[in-house]
């Protein structure tokens, strides 16, 4: 690890912040230094005895409602209300309007409480100093949207029903492991098998919203399909259920009775989804029929011209998310077992670290970033990223034909006739397949231009994103199989902690037909100090250890260069000019929706 | 032609039993799974999609699969989906009413122009309407829906700001100014979709005329001095039709089915986005659904052809 | 039109060449294929732009002296994105075309000729496959045959007998009912009734007689056939059924120029020109063809 700051460096720097000698900011931008995430920070401040800061937009209206339609629009069109079915971002994001939990993420990873009263800190005796419990304390006077008083029940109730595996839900993986109890009406204790740093899961965010006991209490188990609220969802949420029609829209009304006093702003809401993002963009940026659309996976220059009408603006903000390449080091075209890229075999050339490391320089980063990604992305040459300002300083990228040239040459691959290069009758000629999406396919245009400079010749792929993306056994064609030498997708980062999202490195974890290519190591990368300093690290309750020991998987992993990292994504949306939002790139677009106004 | 519909009606009924196994089949060898987005989800422990898809029955063999499909069918229960765990019947009747008005109209604006334009292109070929009629035909069907779409978006809502772009099925107005809003926002969905179609129906209605016209009867009946205006519309038009009977039964499935395209870019939220949403997500339930009916529609309506046949021309047995 | 003047014996297909001559929309038409095709085959040796060559300095840039059909968004130069296009797209729409036509028309009469049992047989397939969804069905190809034809006739090779079966094979129903909806009011006319009474056999009847009268809208369908291929073979590509992403095709590029439309109009204008062009002088063709085909006609 490049940084020279120690364990007790750190120690002292929460204490920096404890006593005000530190601003918040300034402690989070050195942690960015260091590769460590906004979310990450905060949770070890909070461990630290400081309370999360606020990133939230300021609220100006004086009195709620008055505010007209607030009209949003999704390219993919939501198709369920129920949040812990939600099998996608649309879904998500549609269930959240009707739905909180007891705490959301802030575009800065703050963690900042809805449901519950306050969020849990060691100063206000919220988390235990073993890291096994967290006291979460209820908001009172809060009613469902059928009058009914929220309290404790209902947030254990969610917990029974998502951690149940007959009820099947997408969330299962915060609720199956822990327990939670009530204290009294308005206090649960979450209690967690092991100490557990990252403990803002269970309850947080885009898998915890609370359901009411009242509708879903018959329902949990295998009769969830049956609940009628899964289609008429009555939450605690800003908005009222007034209208769903799956894959098309969701209307809602103000709930005048919600705990946030003033808010919301607008007297209905209205989402609708279909169409593609260039479109979505537009009915913001250029017809203005639309306030808000969501994830515009768009060319910026695209944007940059729609944004000229002045009617709308584009907004980004950060987010764990990363585009990055896989070098397959292992043979695709070799089936051993009956599995093709098997680890028991080794890739002709690409197997060669020094061929890995001249493709790394053939990544004109800067130019995809410039020229595709725009506001959509930051250059990078790290796994685990931050915003722009807190990029990490360790590891650097650099685009240089020649100095590729220059390895390649030194590491014998010659020349041959065609302009391609080889060594031993092995030609470096690969197939980089990617799924089909504009951004992409030019960038892989950009690469292949830079390769046949260096003599490898690409072969370009691109597979429907619904194939691509699939875990059909079956198919050939799945990102996860690798049957290829190259290939690029992004992955993102659901919870705002790299530990989950580092699993992508653990050699226990590489995907094979004996897991039914279900491992998350789809790169195939495998090394004893990556895996050792993981396991440490989920042990390790210390935070300034336990992050010390996360960066070290993380460099590990991207100096190996079986893995490219190109792009560190942002979420782009397009906003009309007078609507002030506030999405998050650590929690769905709509978490703090009862603020929204228009100026 | 009782005998003759009763035959055709109860060859139907196995013809449509084989036509859904090849579907139910079709469907169940494609590759795609719908749980997909949970095998991505680290949240999301594999024995719980496991169990998801036993529950779902998707380990059974195919055949098991299909009867069981067929019985439920039989007794009118359509299944449910597996992205939105609704009853199916429910989700296509929530799309039918938008999709029948949008493509119907669609359908009927291009028969309106083509018929008209192309009968009088066929009798007058090489006139300067004929020409004028050829190319902008041409144009029509060089150009697919996905282009002229968004051309129009950029002319009629954006450069000139007259048109929405976003289909609304529930839209805030109430009284006459729902039905202006309603006209409005389906002028561009119809009219492009209209305008291809009405481009090869004009093409087709022209050199279906000019193929009567030069028959023997069609001389005969001019030779013997009838009105030209009575031998174009009794003689020429009627045996010219046949063709275009054909096409329309060829299109009317589509009318349930939806344009996938066009209703992509404006979101009408017809049967057709409701089917590619479904395939995207291996929503089978759905797919399999929606392509049944289509399918009852096709057989359907190649028989409906079959009778307008008979009475356009009488001589036509089978 | 034209009067009958000469009657010297002629062959008949000295007959027909010289009637098809005499259509100068279609002599025309035939002269601008003609051009299209050597355009795109002799085009490379004159243009010398690689169509990858990107440069970002140039991006959207309407004609000029160096790129004479303008760039799209990554700088490449269009005018050889065109040329190399073109042959693909133009084999793809003749071939798709041609087994589309073939199919249709060998169901449709056949199943216009036979009575009892063929043609229900017949328009249960034409029903089928009209009713087969086609992505799911598209995914399943690609996933049963790619890899196997890719052995057989290469990369490129595999693909475009692939796509050509693939767009063929799902759009011949059209053809098969329009070509049996005219054998069965044609069979019964009295021009056939009367070949008939004179001992001509059903082969004889179909060829001679009805096939020729039947052509009209097998014309239409066929030219609408070529531009519908052309299309179709850019949106599988979306499917990643058609060739290889960085490959540019005349579909394509209109595909790729749509979002681009209000600043860079041009790379959409060649490229929508380019078919409609095809198309048009197809079917111009197609209508010296019939005429010049047409039994009846004297000249």
């Amino acid at each position: 690890m490049g940084s020279s700051m120690t364990e007790q460096d750190l120690r002292n720097r929460i204490s920096d912040v404890r006593e005000g000698r530190l601003s918040r900011r300034a402690f989070v931008r050195q942690m960015a230094a260091l590769g460590l995430s906004a979310p990450m920070a905060g949770t070890m401040l909070a461990h630290g005895g400081v309370a999360f800061a606020d990133a939230t937009l300021a609220y100006k209206p004086t009195k709620a409602g008055g505010g007209g339609v607030l009209k949003l629009l999704l390219w993919q069109a939501p198709t369920l209300l129920n949040p812990h079915f939600a099998s996608g971002t649309k879904d998500q994001i549609a269930s959240r309007i009707f739905f909180e939990p007891l705490a959301g993420w802030d575009k800065e990873g703050n963690l900042i409480a809805q449901l519950a009263a306050e969020t849990p800190s060691r100063t206000n005796g919220g988390l235990s100093a073993d890291g096994k419990e967290v006291t979460w304390k209820l908001k009172r006077n809060v009613r469902w949207h059928d009058g009914q008083p929220f309290t404790a029940d209902d947030v254990v109730f969610t917990w029974q029903y998502a951690a149940d595996p007959a009820t099947a839900a997408y969330t299962t993986g915060s609720y199956a492991n822990i327990k939670v109890e009530k204290i009294d009406d308005h206090t649960v204790k979450v209690v967690f098998k092991e100490p557990t740093p990252f403990w803002a899961d269970p309850f947080v965010g885009a898998f915890g919203c609370i359901l009411p006991k009242h509708h879903f209490g018959d329902y949990a188990g295998a009769k969830s399909r049956d609940a009628p609220a899964n289609l008429k969802p009555v939450g605690t949420g800003p908005y009222k259920f007034l209208d769903f029609k799956p894959g098309d829209i969701i209307t809602g009304e103000r709930n005048a009775d919600y705990h946030v006093p003033s808010q919301p702003f607008f007297d209905r809401i209205e989402v609708k989804g279909g169409g593609d993002a260039v479109s979505a963009a537009r009915a913001v940026l250029q017809s203005g029929e639309y306030d808000y659309a969501w994830n515009l996976q768009v060319e910026d220059e695209i944007l940059k011209r729609m944004e000229t009408g002045g009617k709308g603006k584009i907004s980004a903000v950060v987010s764990g998310d990363i585009e990055f390449i896989i070098l397959n080091t292992t043979d695709p075209d070799v089936e051993v077992d009956g599995e093709r890229s098997s680890i028991k075999t080794k890739h002709p050339t690409l197997s060669d670290p020094k061929v890995r490391e001249a493709m790394n320089l053939l990544l004109d980063r800067d130019s995809i970033e410039k020229f595709i990604y725009g506001r959509g992305g930051l250059a990078t040459a790290s796994f685990v990223n931050e915003p722009k300002q807190f990029k990490s300083k360790t590891l650097k990228y650099e685009f240089s034909v020649d100095k590729a040239n220059k390895i390649l040459d030194e590491a014998g691959y010659k020349r041959g006739q065609d302009g391609v290069r080889e060594k031993d009758g092995k030609k470096l000629k690969y197939v980089f397949q990617t799924s089909i999406n504009a951004p992409r396919q030019k960038t892989q245009a950009i690469i292949k231009q830079a390769c046949q400079r260096a003599g490898i010749d690409l072969e370009l792929k691109s597979v429907t994103a619904a194939v691509f993306f699939s875990s059909d056994v079956g198919n050939p064609d799945t990102y996860i199989k690798l049957y290829c030498d190259m290939e690029m997708y992004t992955t993102t980062q659901p919870q705002p902690d790299p530990e989950v999202f580092l699993n992508q490195s653990n050699s226990w974890q590489i995907a094979n037909k004996e897991n039914k290519w279900l491992g998350r190591n789809v790169a195939r990368f495998s090394d004893p100090a990556a895996d050792d300093a993981y396991k440490a690290a989920q042990k390790e309750l210390d935070p300034a250890k336990r992050a010390e020991l996360l960066i070290k998987v993380n460099d590990l992993f991207c100096r190996s260069n079986t893995i490219l990292p190109l792009i560190s994504r942002t979420r782009v949306v397009a906003a009309a000019s007078s609507l002030m939002h506030d999405h998050s790139g650590w929690d769905v677009d709509t978490w703090n929706v009862a603020a929204w106004y228009r100026a | 032609m009782a005998g003759f519909l009763l035959r055709r009606l109860l060859i139907a009924v196995p013809s449509l039993l084989g036509i859904s196994l090849i579907l139910f089949t079709v469907l169940a060898l494609a590759p795609g799974d719908p749980f997909s987005e949970m095998a991505t989800n680290p949240n999301v422990p594999p024995e719980v999609r496991e169990s998801l898809r036993a529950s779902f029955g998707l380990n059974d063999p195919i055949l098991v699969r299909y009867l069981r499909w067929m019985a439920a069918m039989a007794r009118g229960d359509w299944g449910f989906s597996f992205a939105s765990r609704i009853n199916v019947d429910t989700l296509i009747l929530q799309r039918v009413p938008t999709t029948i008005l949008v493509i119907g109209s669609s359908q009927v604006v291009a028969l309106l122009i083509a018929v008209p334009i192309g009968l009088y292109a066929g009798i007058r070929p090489y006139s300067l309407l004929d020409q004028v009629a050829n190319t902008l035909a041409f144009v029509g069907f060089s150009l697919p829906t996905f282009f002229t779409g968004i051309l129009f978006i950029l002319v009629f809502s954006i450069h000139l700001g007259w048109l929405p772009f976003v289909y609304q099925t529930d839209l805030a107005a109430s009284g006459w100014r729902w039905w202006w809003e309603g006209f409005r926002q389906a002028i561009m969905p119809v009219s492009v979709l209209a305008l291809f179609q009405a481009a090869s129906y004009t093409r087709y209605v022209r050199a279906a005329v000019l193929d009567v016209a030069r028959l023997d009867y069609v001389r005969t009946a001019q030779a013997k001095g009838l009105n030209p205006r009575s031998v174009t519309l009794r003689h020429i038009a009627r045996n010219a039709m046949i063709p275009v009977v054909t096409l329309v039964a060829l299109q009317m499935p589509i009318v349930f089915g939806g344009a996938i395209v066009t209703e992509q870019i404006f979101r009408v939220p017809g049967v057709g986005s409701l089917l590619i949403t479904a395939m995207l997500a291996n929503d089978t339930p759905v797919v399999m659904a929606v392509t049944f009916v289509f399918a009852c529609l096709v057989v359907l309506f190649n028989l409906v052809a079959d009778l307008l046949y008979g009475w356009l021309d009488p001589r036509i047995s089978f | 039109m034209a009067p009958a003047r000469v009657r010297v014996p002629a062959s008949p297909m000295r007959q027909t060449w010289r009637r098809f001559a005499r259509h100068r929309l279609a002599v025309a038409s035939a002269c601008l294929l003609a051009i299209l095709m050597l355009g795109v085959i002799l085009g490379p040796l004159l243009w010398r732009v690689r169509i990858d060559d990107i440069d970002f300095a140039a991006t959207l840039q309407g004609p000029s002296a160096a790129h004479p059909f303008g760039t799209d968004d990554l700088g490449q130069d269009l005018l050889a994105r065109m040329i190399y296009g073109g042959r693909i797209s133009l084999a793809v729409g003749f071939a798709a075309m041609l087994v589309a036509t073939l199919v249709g028309i060998v169901v449709g009469s056949v199943a216009g000729m036979s009575r009892r049992l063929v043609d229900p047989a017949l328009m249960w397939v034409t029903d089928l496959f009209l009713s087969l969804p086609q992505l799911p069905l598209l995914l399943l190809i690609i996933y049963l045959f790619r890899d196997r034809l890719k052995a057989l006739f290469g990369v490129e090779g595999g693909i475009f007998v692939m796509i050509v079966a693939v767009i063929g094979g799902l759009r011949w129903m059209p053809v098969a009912r329009l070509v049996r909806a005219q054998f069965l009011s044609l069979r019964e006319k009295e021009f056939v009734e009367a070949a008939r009474a004179l001992g001509a056999s059903r082969w004889e009847q179909v060829v001679g007689h009805i096939l020729p009268n039947a052509l009209g809208p097998v014309i239409v369908a066929s030219t609408i056939e070529v531009s519908a291929a052309i299309i179709a073979e850019s949106t599988l590509s979306f499917l990643g059924l058609g060739f290889p992403p960085d490959i540019p095709t005349w579909g394509r590029i209109l595909f790729d120029a749509k979002d681009h439309l209000d600043v860079a109009p041009h790379w959409a204008l060649f490229a929508g020109a380019a078919i409609f062009l095809t198309v048009l002088s197809i079917n111009f063709i197609g209508d010296g063809l019939r005429d010049a085909l047409d039994p009846r006609r004297i000249g």
